[in-house]
């Protein structure tokens, strides 16, 4: 099982992950909490709820975060996919989550999620992080503040240059 | 010109501080090549051919004297003594070692320069007109704009994994010093009738394999709009421009595919959505930012110099460097200079340790302590007095730096080539050097007139082939280089595509085979039409049989 960094109040904790990944080929685990993919969750989201499950839907980084948006207020967790450290659309998915579609659950990083991009991830939103880099919270937290200031506006409420010099 | 503050500084404290601890980690074996190869492209250290090439931003093009001077100690210092000067307004080391790098971002962050999105697909450095501030052509000063987009861009969280790299360039200007038209973006400051302030938005430009002339999606962006205009292009790219293929991911494969009209309706629809008064910059940092600007301490002065006007009429030298050289500035009795760093046998664009010293000392004694960069690897004195143009002048000869020849046939613009890139199938050095030997005699090329050649070492086009009235692109045939030459292209206002002249030819025929297309050109010419004009006039026919008839 993957580690879980968590962001919240802004401090970072290493947690158990109660979420558990199911596969599109797997049988649902009998867990409590469980992150599907889009299609899956579109088959058997309903019935998952209703059985008082936690879902989470993972979205991979081509697919539009709009197509969730009816669906948002029921998910615990929104997964967005970094297949490689370059791929930089799930940095857009996760600031039109927060910003745009108002969603005030969980949003977190998994596939290819090193450290040195932990700024830019809560800066648009993230709140959780499976490291692929076996970072802790620890560091995972000084590279994510690394930076004593910021050049703008993002999903965070960190104030931008203009405002600290205002 | 705008001063860093404390918060600029200690951004650049902070990163510089970040890059030390990833060579460390890369140093002591925790951090594989592999993985050490993304973070340090963000901070503009390549590995090449011989060793890492270290690309330092210079922000819209413009430096002060302290600046200057850092660049040389660092060129001594951990470098062979010079520097080299890009296509982009930047300046390159190319013998770099890996354990000096974080010294060397240190030390450049004392004069607040870095070397932060000078590679990475992330949003580079904004090249800007290099007369900003200074001609009497432009309708606002593009380097406020310049720097707002800095800071917008600087470790922008959502915009520094895009698809691919992102260059803007900032023109306000009508007579395009920046290239505008083949940039990712291009925006020209124009006022409208009211005398609003607002962008033509350029977008999908460019270069390399598929080279554009970008199409305008906005004809008048209002000018107070402009960071959440550039968040929509950047969003829509970010989310829609290809990544399954490095060759086909620039934005200008997007708009294409899309056409300029769809491109431009969803930049429109996810600009609507968007909140301007969180993303637009509040009009008080405008205004600081404006403010740095618009304190030059310029005197005021007479229209004419009598020293000026008695030097040209004694000095056959400084007249012509004053006819090619020197620009006309917006205030009267001061003028723009133009450094070339195209002396004949120099690599275009390189510039010594101690040439900069000069050129330092000389911005900060005749040119209100400011010095830019221009896109065609020169250097400029925005701010010079005409009664200072002798002896600025006389101090350029002195350093070697008072080549009579902008925008002449010996004012080449090329990328390193395989002297030095790992990604050149030839070299783009020599090639120059040989051209330019052609047009040494400074008659003929005034003659000649106003002829841009550009050269590239491959097709990923740093050398601007594709825009250049004669550009040279070199090729590798069965392990030989070749040169291919084009004709007709620009990247100034009258943008245009060169086409091809024909079958490539070995690196011995380049130069003559230019010399042979300037005297056809010279032999159809009329009046003072310039290469460009005759070319789109005349066609490729005529150039055609010239280059080809003599070959066989």
């Amino acid at each position: 099982m993957p580690t879980l960094i968590k962001l919240t109040g802004g401090a970072f904790a290493d947690l158990d992950n109660e979420f558990v990944h199911v596969a599109d080929e797997d049988d649902a685990p009998n867990v409590d909490a469980v992150i599907l993919s889009f299609t899956r969750f579109q088959a058997e989201g309903e019935a998952l709820l209703a059985a008082g499950r936690k879902v989470g839907v993972r979205l991979e980084s081509d697919q539009a975060v709009e197509d969730l948006a009816y669906d948002l207020p029921r998910l615990s967790v929104v997964a967005l996919a970094f297949p490689k450290f370059r791929d930089g659309r799930a940095f857009t998915s996760a600031r039109l989550l927060r910003e745009r579609l108002g969603f005030t659950g969980e949003v977190r990083a998994v596939g290819d999620v090193f450290r040195e991009q932990a700024g830019f991830m809560v800066r648009c939103g993230f709140d959780a992080f499976e490291p692929s880099d076996g970072s802790t919270a620890q560091e995972w937290g000084t590279a994510a503040g690394r930076f004593r200031h910021v050049y703008q506006r993002a999903a965070d409420d960190r104030a931008p240059a203009f405002e600290e010099r205002a | 010109m705008y001063l860093y503050d404390a918060l600029d500084k200690e951004f650049l404290a902070d990163r510089s501080a970040e890059f030390r601890g990833q060579v460390a980690r890369r140093l002591a074996g925790e951090l594989s090549e592999d993985q050490f190869k993304p973070l340090r492209l963000m901070n503009g250290l390549y590995l090449q051919l011989h060793a890492y090439m270290l690309r330092v931003a210079i922000p819209y093009g413009s430096l002060n004297a302290v600046q200057a001077r850092r660049l040389a100690e660092i060129a001594r210092r951990y470098d062979k003594g010079y520097g080299h000067f890009t296509t982009r307004q930047n300046i390159q080391f190319n013998w770099i070692k890996l354990a000096d790098a974080p010294d060397i971002l240190d030390q450049l962050a004392e004069v607040d320069l870095h070397a932060i999105q000078t590679s990475g697909n992330c949003i580079r450095n904004v090249t800007a007109d290099p007369y900003a501030g200074a001609t009497a052509e432009e309708v606002d000063d593009p380097r406020v704009w310049s720097e707002v987009i800095r800071q917008w861009s600087t470790l922008h969280p959502e915009f520094s994994f895009l698809p691919r790299k992102f260059k803007i360039a900032i023109t306000a200007a009508p007579k395009d010093r920046t290239a505008a038209r083949v940039h990712d973006i291009g925006l020209v400051a124009r006022r409208d009738r009211d005398g609003t302030l607002g962008f033509e938005v350029i977008v999908g430009g460019g270069q390399g394999r598929t080279p554009y002339v970008g199409p305008t999606i906005k004809e008048h962006l209002p000018a107070g709009r402009l960071l959440s205009y550039l968040e929509a292009v950047l969003r829509v790219y970010n989310r829609h421009g290809r990544r399954d293929n490095i060759y086909k991911a620039r934005i200008k494969i997007l708009v294409a595919a899309l056409g300029a009209e769809e491109f431009g309706r969803q930049v429109e629809e996810e600009w609507a959505k968007i909140d301007g008064a969180r993303a637009d910059l509040p009009d008080t940092e405008l205004a600081r930012i404006r403010g740095a600007f618009a304190t030059t301490p310029f005197e005021t002065l007479p229209a004419t110099s009598a020293i000026f006007e008695a030097n040209k009429a004694a000095d056959p030298a400084f007249a012509r460097f004053a006819r090619n050289n020197v620009k006309p500035h917006k205030k009267s009795g001061y003028a723009v200079v133009v450094v070339s760093l195209k002396a004949v046998g120099q690599t275009p664009g390189d510039a010594t340790a101690d040439q900069l010293e000069v050129v330092a000392d000389l911005a900060e004694r005749y040119s209100l302590n400011d010095l830019r960069v221009t896109h065609a690897q020169n250097l400029v004195l925005p701010h010079v007095k005409l009664d200072d143009l002798p002896v600025v002048h006389a101090a350029l000869q002195k350093a070697g730096l008072a080549t009579a020849n902008i925008d002449l046939a010996s004012d080449i613009i090329a990328c390193p080539g395989l002297d030095y890139c790992a990604l050149a199938n030839a070299r783009a050095i020599p090639v120059a050097q040989h051209i330019a030997a052609k047009f040494a005699d400074a008659d003929y090329a005034e003659k000649v007139g106003e002829l841009k050649i550009k050269i590239s070492g491959c097709i990923n086009a740093c050398g601007h082939h594709h825009v250049a009235h004669i550009g040279v692109l070199g090729v590798d045939k069965k392990g030989e280089e070749f040169y291919q030459l084009s004709l007709g292209g620009s990247g100034a206002e009258d943008a245009s595509i060169a086409q091809i002249l024909g079958p490539a030819l070995p690196a011995d025929k380049v130069a003559e085979a230019v010399d042979t297309l300037v005297d056809k050109y010279l032999s159809v010419r009329e009046g003072e039409e310039r290469f460009l004009d005759t070319f789109r006039r005349v066609g490729m026919a005529p150039f055609k049989e010239a280059v080809y008839a003599d070959a066989h």
